[in-house]
């Protein structure tokens, strides 16, 4: 499986690593609902299909990356630094540098 | 009469002479020749013995479909098993021996098994050895009695136990268009896309290029179809955008178009040439994919099918035109089709007497009559092979008149004489890849065939991979794939013409026929029809079912000859139409591939090691290393003579007396840097660091967002947005994953910049009540009194014109200090402490020593901060700030987290006055047998100052058991005895010496 890294280009799944699945949110963190943190700890989608995932480029530059990609062929439709999109969200201050 | 190589024809050069051994017996071969090509032509054609019945075994195919003739090859003490002998190209000096026989090949006494043939039917085993249901036999226990023996006499070849001296390679590849197969149809695939410029990849996994044309008998372009092929092969191989790889399997489809394959460099050389390796794993990644791996040619299921002496009719074609071999001289035919009647044309013309061509059809063409005229022998029509007669050859056939609408057998069986009966039940397309890399595979009723599925990846199939099996046709779309995988369109403008019989090569829909005695359908796995009924009877309903339950097509073969008629005769069982009952899923590999090559260069000790800047120093200074995780560090110094606890016990006390050096250069530390800093500290540890003053360092601690522990350490302010952050040596790697997740992902709008810088620091950890003075004979530019230098405070200076950074903080219990060098420059501060300790006697510590001192301190590390404890677990519920959230603060007081009945760390300490080992259970009761586990112990020491053999452990109640007796239980290494539970404060609980 090859996943073409928004810095780096097209790379081996060796250099990366799964960080989870990319669909949930952490809640705020002053949040006292408990069922909101245990949904984030612990529910996951477990789709079979298109699946939001995040990885880490752990072995070249270490970014974050928020895939889409078919757990049933592994094709992936999209790649995009997963930092990039927090920053569309409304109320995420917008950062400078080299990847937005 | 048996096979003999006839005077001329072939690819074998007959002017060469290669001797090897078979079974112990000299035999001779030509260059060119298979060692089963070369045993035929010595009249050999018993090559092994059945799995399970022991049955004699010849030479069915001339490929990688062999399913009969496996042989195990020997390297003096190392063995190579199943080798199918239609793959293994001999040369001076091989040795082979037979498999799955005793005491000989021609007399078994295994062969006994085939007297109890209607017993071991499929599932036999689990029937049988179910075992009674009391006893000392009861259950599986009957069976794993009976399993030796079993083993023992039913297998394939026997695995070595001698290392494997050969060396493997692995290689990565990148093409254009990678053409896999390289008969008519991929030979021109990969001009046409050489032609277009792309970079091409051709694999074989014969030795030799050109696939059917090496022995189709055809005319290409007006030339012998191998000359044609061997003109091909020249250009392309002096193309610069073409790389031919020969004896190459591609045997993985994966992902984006990843292929793998096995390259055998050197199985066909006496000795590998200089440099070479045995095997090469190639990965191999194309941009698309040219499919043209042609097809294998389908026996026929009847009694005595496997007897030596039925061969493939095409395998039949191959041994006569490319070894130029007769493998009978009385040769008769059994097909359903019309293109196995080539194969008659073929011997008549080398040399051997057709007797009779049986066919199952009562039509045939015109064309197939006229070549059933010319090959002379009875033609019969309508007719079946019931069985074969002879012992270990055949010698004769019986024929009936064989209805094809239902199967039905009628009139006497009449006998023929026949040597060798060549079988051909039509022709399924190789598409083990495309199946790998498409959907479900279709059968075709025309074809009686599944062809190709449709591709989910980039590929595109040529050929009798397509059920094209002319090879006008071939050709045809060999050029056209070949066009479309270099991504061109337009006409090709190479169109070569062939001359050819054409006959048609659609079979007719029998599989099997059905008549008394064993009909096998996978030969390697003696399945025989029976067995598929059996299963069927049994209610194996699916395909999937029925493969695991007769093992159909689990051998080393994967089912290449067997899988197409078992199915069919499972459809059959269950009045379905083959296109219902489907296939099994075809997974990689194609082929068997040897473990040696996908481990490649990666076998034995293959951690990297990461050594401390002060690493030679310490092997120089009699350190004992120990590995600890991929870091290497000194367990003990010790004194000739001393044993490790004598060692580790002096190391301990004189720190304890005077003072200690250890070398703490591998602890993880990591830069965190940025206006957001402190705020960033703050959410991942419990406590408070936005806090904490400039110059002065804090202990910290992390939980995961479950709630459980993940690391502890220091966390030094170096500067307002400048922190340094410790871990633990083991997790390093870990907390840092865990922070760039936070930053990246859940909170990018902080701005906080990690760098890991592990290795840019070196560590030095000097402890003992004369440490301070230590380090005021040494270091200059900075006073490091208590006022300078308060616990917890950070100063820097110099040691011997070294800059260094000099934290005071402990984990020893004692007056300590951390001293941080640039990692260039560890050794000569480390000498420079040395030196300067002499004077008061200082001693260096290994991690025994350390471990201990923590120990008698309580303190907690990877041991109990095991992902499963908690900070309350641990006794430090006074880190968890209630004033703010951290990651893990809503999870942490969950029902289960707080439940006071978990364990929680406290000590113990040995009464009886021995040794405690690390992972011993605490039981309450004083008995041997392990039953009612409060804990188990996380660390053991023998404490200098107690004058006792302690340990940490995790106990149900924790501080309530505290004075409480109770014992340790640890039957694997039969260790009994009762302690006491005490606080894990052993010493000094109240950090006197510390503060000093």
């Amino acid at each position: 499986m090859l996943i073409n890294c928004p810095y780096c280009g097209p790379r081996d799944l060796s250099e990366f690593s799964y960080q989870g699945d990319g669909n949930r949110t952490r809640p705020d963190p002053a949040s006292t609902d408990q069922a909101e943190w245990n949904a984030y700890v612990y529910d996951r989608t477990n789709i079979a299909g298109d699946h939001n995932e995040i990885w880490q480029h752990a072995g070249g530059c270490r970014a974050h990356l928020r895939l889409t990609r078919n757990t049933l062929t592994h094709k992936i439709t999209s790649v995009s630094f997963a930092r990039d999109e927090r920053h569309k969200k409304p109320h995420g201050h917008r950062r400078s540098g080299a990847h937005s | 009469m048996s096979p003999r190589r006839s005077q001329t024809g072939g690819r074998v050069d007959r002017t060469r002479t290669i001797r090897f051994t078979f079974d112990g017996r000299p035999f001779t071969g030509h260059a060119g020749d298979t060692l089963a090509s070369a045993l035929l032509a010595n009249g050999v054609t018993l090559f092994g013995r059945s799995f399970k019945y022991h049955r004699p075994r010849g030479v069915l195919t001339a490929g990688v479909d062999e399913p009969n003739a496996l042989v195990t090859v020997l390297h003096g003490e190392v063995r190579e098993p199943n080798i199918p002998a239609t793959m293994l190209e001999i040369y001076d000096g091989l040795t082979v021996v037979s498999q799955n026989r005793f005491p000989t090949l021609a007399f078994d006494f295994g062969a006994a098994n085939q007297l109890g043939g209607k017993l071991l039917g499929a599932g036999f085993y689990y029937k049988t050895f179910m075992g009674p249901v009391f006893g000392p036999l009861k259950g599986t226990r009957f069976w794993m009695f009976c399993e030796y023996f079993i083993r023992r006499a039913a297998g394939l070849g026997r695995a070595g136990i001698a290392r494997d001296p050969a060396r493997y390679e692995r290689m990565n590849a990148f093409c254009d268009v990678l053409v896999v197969g390289s008969g008519p149809a991929g030979l021109v695939a990969a001009k046409a896309t050489a032609d277009n410029g792309a970079r091409v990849i051709l694999a074989e996994l014969e030795p030799k290029f050109g696939g059917s044309a090496n022995w189709s008998d055809e005319t290409i372009d007006g030339m012998a179809a191998a000359e044609w092929a061997s003109t091909m092969v020249r250009d392309l191989k002096a193309r610069d955008n073409v790389r031919l790889l020969p004896r190459t399997t591609v045997w993985g489809y994966y992902d984006d178009n990843n292929m793998a394959a096995l390259e055998r460099v050197t199985d066909h050389k006496s000795a590998p040439g200089k440099g070479e390796p045995r095997h090469r794993h190639w990965s191999i990644w194309a941009g698309s994919v040219v499919l043209a791996t042609g097809a294998f040619e389908r026996p026929l299921v009847f009694p005595g099918n496997d007897r030596p002496g039925v061969m493939l009719a095409s395998a039949a074609e191959r041994y006569a035109n490319e070894f130029g071999i007769l493998p009978g001289q009385k040769v008769a035919l059994f097909v359903n089709n019309d293109a196995a009647y080539r194969a008659a044309s073929t011997l008549r013309k080398a040399g051997a007497e057709i007797t009779a061509i049986v066919d199952a059809r009562d039509e045939i063409s015109a064309a197939a009559q006229e070549i059933a005229e010319g090959a002379g022998g009875e033609l019969l029509r309508g007719h079946a092979v019931v069985a074969t007669e002879g012992g270990k050859h055949v010698s004769g056939i019986k024929v009936q008149k064989f209805d094809l609408a239902n199967g039905a057998l009628s009139g006497e069986a009449r006998h023929l004489d026949a040597d060798c009966l060549l079988v051909s039940g039509g022709w399924s397309p190789v598409i083990h890849l495309a199946s790998q890399a498409g959907l479900k595979p279709e059968w075709n009723e025309t074809l009686q065939a599944f062809l190709p599925p449709k591709p989910t990846q980039n590929w595109v199939g040529a050929g009798a991979f397509n059920g094209r099996f002319t090879t006008a046709e071939a050709l045809a779309e060999g050029v056209a794939a070949g066009l479309s995988a270099a991504g061109s369109i337009g006409r090709a403008e190479y169109a070569p013409e062939v001359e050819a019989p054409v006959l048609d090569p659609h079979p007719a829909p029998v599989f099997e026929i059905r008549a008394k005695g064993k009909a096998f359908v996978d030969l390697q796995h003696d399945v025989t029809a029976d067995d598929v009924r059996l299963a069927y009877k049994e209610g194996f309903v699916s395909v999937e079912h029925l493969k695991r339950y007769t093992t159909l097509g689990m051998a080393t073969d994967q089912g290449k000859t067997s899988n197409v008629p078992g199915i069919a005769i499972m459809a059959d069982a269950q009045g379905r139409p083959i296109s219902d009952v489907g296939t099994t899923r075809f997974r990689p590999p194609f082929a068997p591939v040897s473990l040696g090559a996908l481990a490649a260069e990666r076998y034995g000790e293959v951690k990297p090691e990461r050594l401390t800047p002060m690493h030679d120093w310490h092997v120089e200074n009699g350190a004992t290393m120990y590995a600890a995780g991929l870091w290497h560090r000194p367990a003990i110094y010790g004194l000739a003579g001393e044993t490790v606890e004598q060692a580790y016990v002096r190391e301990a006390k004189t720190t304890r007396e005077a003072a200690g050096i250890v070398d703490v250069s591998t602890l993880g530390k990591i830069a965190v840097q940025g206006p957001d800093a402190a705020d960033f500290l703050d959410r991942v540890y419990t406590n408070m660091f936005s806090t904490l003053a400039v110059g002065k360092a804090r202990y910290g601690l992390m939980l995961r967002e479950d709630g459980i522990a993940l690391d502890d350490g220091t966390t030094w302010r170096l500067g307002n947005d400048d922190f340094l952050m410790t871990t633990t040596t083991a997790n390093a790697g870990k907390v840092m994953q865990h922070l760039e997740y936070l930053l990246d992902v859940v909170w990018p709008e902080l701005k906080v910049q990690l760098t890991s810088v592990t290795d840019q620091w070196a560590g030095a950890a000097i402890a003992g009540p004369k440490a301070r003075e230590i380090l005021a004979s040494c270091v200059t530019g900075t006073a490091v009194d208590n006022d300078t230098l308060p616990f917890m405070g950070i100063v820097h200076g110099e040691i011997a014109g070294a800059p260094v950074m000099i934290c005071r903080l402990s984990f020893s219990g004692e007056m300590a200090f951390e001293v941080y060098s640039g990692a260039g420059h560890g050794v000569h501060v480390w000498e420079a402490l040395i030196e300067a300790g002499k004077p008061y006697g200082m001693v260096c510590y290994g991690l025994e020593a350390l471990g201990t001192m923590r120990i008698e301190k309580g303190h907690v590390t990877g041991a109990e901060i095991d992902g499963r404890t908690t900070a309350r677990d641990l006794g430090l519920d006074w880190m968890l700030s209630k004033k703010k959230p951290f990651v893990g603060s809503m999870m942490m007081d969950r029902e289960g987290l707080a439940d006071v009945d978990r364990v929680r760390l406290v000590g113990v300490i040995a009464l009886d006055n021995r040794p405690l080992n690390g992972g011993a259970h605490i039981v309450e009761d004083n008995e041997a047998a392990p039953r009612n586990s409060i804990g188990h112990i996380t660390a053991v020491c023998y404490s200098p100052m107690l004058g006792k053999y302690i340990g940490l452990a995790l106990v149900k109640g924790g501080k309530k058991r505290h004075g409480a007796r109770a014992f340790v239980s640890d039957p694997l290494r039969n260790r009994f005895g009762p302690v006491e539970i005490v606080s894990n404060h052993f010493f000094d609980p109240e950090g006197k010496r510390m503060h000093g």
